[in-house]
């Protein structure tokens, strides 16, 4: 009997080491990825193309979600603002949450399940056929070749998407309010700049950097525990996935707390 | 002694699977470790390679103490040794060529017009001039065994570690694996440590013969040593009989 009322606690308790043990090992191979930079020879050659695959292919599905977002921003802020509030407010709202909130969650979210799951499964995929060993055999060093062009890749890109898709989705909720809310370019324009702070824009991109560095480092270190078969690589892709959208929610939270 | 190993142990987790493993390849010959499917052979072969740390025990190539080497020596070490893995292990986004060149471009001395006369050197040597241009995914089996081995000996190691070089292949596919061995052995004077359950191929490649039985050496001898062996479990592995093998009573599972 005691021991059935025990089962839940040690099921918790297994579930916090075992947490506990995985966050260790992730630091862990971040901290030997960090002292690879300086393998500069290896990964240099790899940035360019990893900033590609990261960055420029995701371009299009971030700038899909910033349309749409910014389209429904505009409608839902005009929809909410009634009575006595000014309807240049629509810009405002539209300007203020596609910068602080949804163009880097969004977008960190979106690219969570592209670049994340994507990573996690090539690196996966390479562990379990042994061309991670083969690396290693060839006097590489896994690390740089693998992981450091990815990280950099996504701590550069990932700002860079955020920023365009911010820009899209403004531009969307503008085009909104022209086309559907019969407001003029020099409402939405006031409504855009009364309550705009550079500091937004600067805030905006720490947060997206932070998102890049959580997608890319966790696709990494998903793929690179990855055991078994093609089942240990859905699996990874997965939990690849999970984990980075938890982080950066996380993320989000924390930054406003600090940042703002 | 080139390759030395003593009293290693390793497990995972609860499971044992090196326990007390002791063995001495000498220079320039080829020894195969030969024990059923899931013995641990392959663990062995990457714990000469350094890609696992043994829980316990001493590993030596040359008078190198592998486990102890820092990450820059062993590097260094590996530029030495060739290690041929039992899926070939080639790199999906690269060709063949690329794939070939791969170790050659970490050593500084060499200039591109250097690794693309070696590369076409190895391919020929493994019979697969013509095929650089091609990705892993467009070879067959004994091909990507074949550039997997030309991949291995492009830097010219002194060391080859095969796991498993001819598991899959057809028996002529097979016969020309062996051949190279053999060549590699003979004409380059590498020392080979070779890990296979085809005694066939043991018998045709090596110089020595190991049998890995529960975690141990459990016999070394010439390949007619070993076909002369009395020893119950050896002769048990070598005739397929699991009588023999794991013993009247046990059935092995």
């Amino acid at each position: 009997m005691a021991e059935l009322l025990l089962r839940p606690f040690a099921a918790i308790g297994n579930l916090t080491l075992a947490g506990l043990e995985s966050m260790g090992r992730a630091w862990r191979l971040f901290a030997s990825a960090a002292v690879s930079i300086r393998n500069t020879d290896v990964w240099m050659p790899l940035l360019l193309p990893q900033m590609a695959r990261v960055g420029v292919a995701s371009v299009p599905i971030a700038l899909f979600i910033a349309t749409f977002t910014g389209i429904v921003m505009a409608l839902q802020a005009s929809y909410s603002l009634t009575g006595t509030i000014p309807s240049y407010f629509v810009g405002t709202l539209v300007g203020k949450t596609m910068i602080l909130e949804l163009g880097p969650v969004l977008t960190g979210l979106v690219l969570a399940g592209r670049v994340g799951a994507n990573i996690s499964a090539e690196l996966g995929t390479m562990r379990v056929t042994e061309q991670v060993d083969a690396l290693e055999t060839l006097a590489y060093d896994p690390l740089a070749y693998l992981v450091v062009p990815r990280l950099l890749a996504g701590i550069v890109m990932f700002p860079v998407v955020v920023l365009l898709a911010i820009s899209i989705g403004i531009a969307a909720g503008w085009f909104t309010a022209l086309q559907l809310l019969e407001m003029s370019s020099a409402e939405f324009v006031k409504g855009l700049r009364i309550y705009y702070a550079p500091w937004d824009v600067w805030f905006a991109v720490i947060k997206s950097l932070s998102f890049g560095a959580v997608v890319t480092g966790t696709g990494c270190y998903c793929g690179l525990q990855t055991e078994g078969g093609a089942e240990g690589v859905g699996r990874s892709a997965t939990r690849a996935v999970v984990a980075a959208c938890m982080i950066i929610l996380c993320l989000d939270a924390f930054w406003a707390a600090v940042l703002l | 002694m080139s390759i030395r190993l003593r009293e290693v142990h390793k497990a995972f987790g609860p499971k044992e699977v090196l326990r007390g493993f002791t063995l001495e390849v000498r220079d320039g010959e080829t020894l195969a470790i030969v024990g059923p499917s899931g013995s641990g052979k392959s663990v062995l072969l990457k714990h000469v390679a350094g890609l696992l740390r043994p829980d316990s025990g001493s590993i030596f190539v040359d008078t190198h103490s592998v486990p102890d080497l820092s990450r820059k020596e062993l590097t260094r070490l590996r530029r030495r040794i060739g290690y041929v893995f039992q899926f070939a292990a080639l790199f999906d986004s690269m060709t063949v060529t690329e794939n070939v060149g791969m170790g050659l471009r970490r050593m500084p001395e060499w200039d591109a017009r250097r690794i693309a006369a070696r590369v076409e050197e190895c391919l020929a040597l493994v019979d697969l001039h013509g095929l650089g241009d091609r990705y892993p995914a467009q070879l067959s089996g004994g091909q990507r065994k074949r550039a997997g081995l030309a991949r291995a000996i492009a830097p010219s190691p002194k060391f080859l570690l095969y796991d498993e070089p001819t598991t899959g292949l057809d028996p002529v596919t097979t016969t020309v694996i062996d051949r190279l061995i053999l060549r590699m052995s003979d004409e380059m004077g590498v020392t080979g440590l070779v890990v296979t359950h085809d005694m066939t191929s043991a018998y045709r490649v090596a110089d020595r013969i190991t049998l890995l039985h529960d975690g141990r050496a459990r016999f070394t001898g010439a390949p007619d040593e070993v076909q002369a062996a009395g020893d119950e479990v050896l002769r048990g592995f070598v005739e397929g009989d699991p009588d023999l093998y794991f013993g009247r009573n046990n059935d092995g599972t």
